[in-house]
């Protein structure tokens, strides 16, 4: 009778070890498709490359979620409800959001009576919403403007206002 | 040639009404003289609004151009008697969203006068496909069934597609509507007139004039107007009057027996459908050069006087309409502009008939619906709704804002006809509900589309910086392997220059 129990341990571990270094061998072999997570994690990031949370756009953002365990929690425009699917999509612990405002509607204008054309503004956008040529008139293409405000701080004259779009 | 017969199509679900009909279509047409004064929405059609093209204080004539279609989808819009233009401003119209709308406002002077056709009438056979479509865009006609969908457009689109019929809609399956059946008891040789051009711009050998069999006097009055005619390739196609089987979709359905498929068009199916009233607008700007300012209205209603149907201007108020047909009664509780069912409520009567205005409906209180109780998952809707769709779990999916579930369950399909809010034992009421839920989906669509260009613009953005980046490190690279190859000697020779400038005029500095 012993050795029928004994035969069934032996088994059973021999069957428990060598599926536990395949699954290891498998795992430091095959990593993980991190590209589509990095790609899924900028799809619930609302696209606003308005670069508040510390990264330079969005999918850099979603590349330092992937890969730097980022906080989900830095994305004020997408603010509770992105952060909230995140935290679905990563199985991590929802946290309240980050100090920083979520966004008004608001799209960048400049005045263009005031514009020098010195095309800072225009550098800085991060989706070319800004067209101008050097010593020209700039202005903002409304319906490829994120309302993200980095131009705002970087005109010398103050002429780029934030206006709601109506 | 004579045109196919089919057996009628099914409809699922849809109700029998009461149809009240007989309370407006006693009296003829009554023509309501020039009020005194216009207003003119620039937005009377599905699209972009109008651009208006005349100034404060100028004069216009009747038919005279006052706003130019200005989009892809847009059209034109006409004075409807002359006058002066007194101002262009926000007035209250009756449309989705309420509130007001610009508007062009004439005072007339009441001498009506027409001005000069800018072009002689030719006959429409002599023009070619593409300048007929610009010809009716210019007259300014769209779909008088209630869409409002400009009439040109939607032939443009249908003509590039393999078609079969016209079907022109004489349904009128709401209560209390008769100007269609009105229309052809009276101008039946116009609506004809009309198949014949739309079925020469289309390139299609048939056409079914689809009428409900409730209306006797309009299938004899077209019948009659064929004879005279004699073109066989129109047929009268009677339909049984259940609601909503005047709706586009739901008139294919019946008229050829082939279903138009979810997000779909007519045109998928080989049809295109136009109202009688526009059928009868597209002759009377093509063959008489009347552009579209004026069309006939139903008057009626527990409120009003005498009702009946009146031909009326474009931007004349329903307060001058309803004192035409002898004012309000005691009862007059609300004013609703369109049918019962799918007409909106407004709260006062200055609003100006437009291109749209099937109804103006007073109603009194009597017609009340019940208090809103919880839904009982009783399944009346679904079994009433005409599109086949389940009204009560979209009603679940509406409340908790499931936005993927309701796509799933084909909320884009609701034509918003209000079967299932008259069948609901709760008084639930469940198409205003589905207006939201679809207003709040196309919402998120439009920002999921805008987050989804601004990832491709950055994408760009960042790949153009690389770009640069790239390119400025190998220029530097180039012309540091420049000065290392051909360095030394070039050096060589800038010392040699200096050397020999010295020697030959010393002591010049």
């Amino acid at each position: 009778m012993w050795t029928t129990v004994l035969t069934a341990v032996i088994t059973i571990t021999v069957i428990a070890l060598v599926a536990g270094l395949l699954l290891s061998y498998a795992s430091s072999r095959l990593p993980a498709d991190r590209d589509s997570l990095v790609e899924k994690v900028n799809k619930l990031l609302p696209q606003t490359q308005c670069a508040q949370c510390g990264y330079p756009g969005c999918r850099p953002y979603a590349l330092a979620i992937v890969e730097d365990d980022a906080a989900i929690n830095l994305c004020p425009p997408g603010g509770d409800e992105t952060m909230r699917r995140l935290a679905d999509l990563l199985a991590r612990e929802p946290v309240a959001l980050a100090a920083g405002a979520k966004q008004s509607d608001a799209l960048a204008f400049v005045d263009e009576a005031l514009c020098i054309g010195c095309t800072y503004c225009r550098e800085v956008c991060p989706v070319d919403a800004i067209v101008g040529a050097h010593q020209f008139m700039h202005t903002v293409i409304a319906s490829e403007c994120t309302g993200c405000e980095l131009c705002v701080p970087r005109c010398p004259v103050d002429c780029i206002s934030m206006e709601s779009a109506a | 040639m004579s045109a196919p017969t089919f057996d009628l199509g099914y409809l699922h679900g849809g109700l029998r009404m009461p149809r009240r009909k007989d309370k407006s279509n006693k009296l003829p047409i009554q023509h309501v003289p020039v009020p005194q004064q216009l207003i003119i929405p620039i937005t009377q059609h599905v699209g972009d609004a109008a651009h208006p093209v005349v100034g404060i204080g100028e004069r216009v004539l009747k038919g005279q151009l006052i706003a130019e279609s200005d989009g892809a989808i847009s059209a034109p819009i006409h004075a409807a008697s002359s006058g002066k233009v007194i101002a262009i401003e926000p007035w209250p119209v009756s449309r989705r969203l309420g509130g007001n709308a610009p508007c062009i406002v004439i005072e007339c002077d009441g001498a009506d006068r027409a001005i000069e056709l800018s072009e002689p009438i030719t006959p429409y056979e002599s023009l070619s496909q593409d300048i007929l479509f610009q010809k009716i865009l210019q007259g300014g006609i769209v779909g008088l069934g209630g869409a409002v969908f400009p009439t040109a457009q939607k032939l443009m689109h249908a003509s590039i597609t393999p078609l079969e019929h016209l079907v022109l809609n004489g349904i009128e399956c709401e209560p209390y509507i008769t100007c269609d059946d009105m229309l052809m008891r009276e101008q039946a040789n116009e609506v004809l007139g009309g198949a014949q051009i739309l079925m020469y711009a289309l390139g299609v050998e048939h056409c079914f004039v689809a009428v409900e069999s409730d209306k006797p006097e309009a299938i004899q009055a077209l019948a009659d107007a064929m004879t005279e005619l004699q073109d066989h390739r129109i047929a009268i196609k009677q339909i049984p009057s259940i609601y909503p089987s005047g709706a586009e979709d739901q008139t294919v359905q019946l008229v050829t027996n082939k279903e138009v498929p979810s997000g779909g068009l007519p045109t998928d199916v080989g049809c295109v459908v136009q109202n009688v009233g526009t059928a009868a607008a597209v002759y009377r700007w093509i063959c008489k050069g009347e552009p579209l300012i004026s069309r006939v209205t139903t008057v009626t209603g527990d409120g009003i006087a005498t009702p009946m149907n009146v031909f009326a201007r474009i931007g004349t108020t329903v307060a001058d309409i309803v004192n035409f047909v002898g004012g309000y009664t005691e009862k007059v509780h609300h004013l609703v502009i369109g049918g019962p069912m799918m007409g909106r409520s407004v709260t006062t009567d200055k609003v100006p008939l437009v291109k749209a205005t099937n109804c103006i409906l007073v109603l009194s209180d009597e017609e009340q619906f019940g208090n809103e109780q919880p839904c009982i998952r009783c399944g009346d809707c679904a079994s009433a709704c005409p599109v086949q769709l389940q009204p009560q779990q979209l009603f679940w999916y509406a409340c908790a804002d499931n936005e993927e579930k309701l796509r799933s369950y084909g909320l884009m399909d609701c034509i918003e006809c209000g079967c299932c809010d008259l069948v609901c034992p709760s008084h639930i009421p469940l198409t205003a509900d589905f207006r939201m839920a679809k207003a709040r989906m196309r919402e998120l669509a439009d920002e999921v589309a805008r987050a989804e260009r601004a990832r491709l613009r950055y994408e760009f953005h960042t790949q153009r910086l690389d770009r640069e980046q790239l390119l400025r490190a190998q220029q530097l690279e180039a012309q540091k392997q420049a000065a290392s190859e051909g360095g030394s000697k070039a050096i060589r020779d800038i010392l040699e220059r200096t050397s020999k400038k010295h020697d030959q005029d010393p002591g010049e500095e």
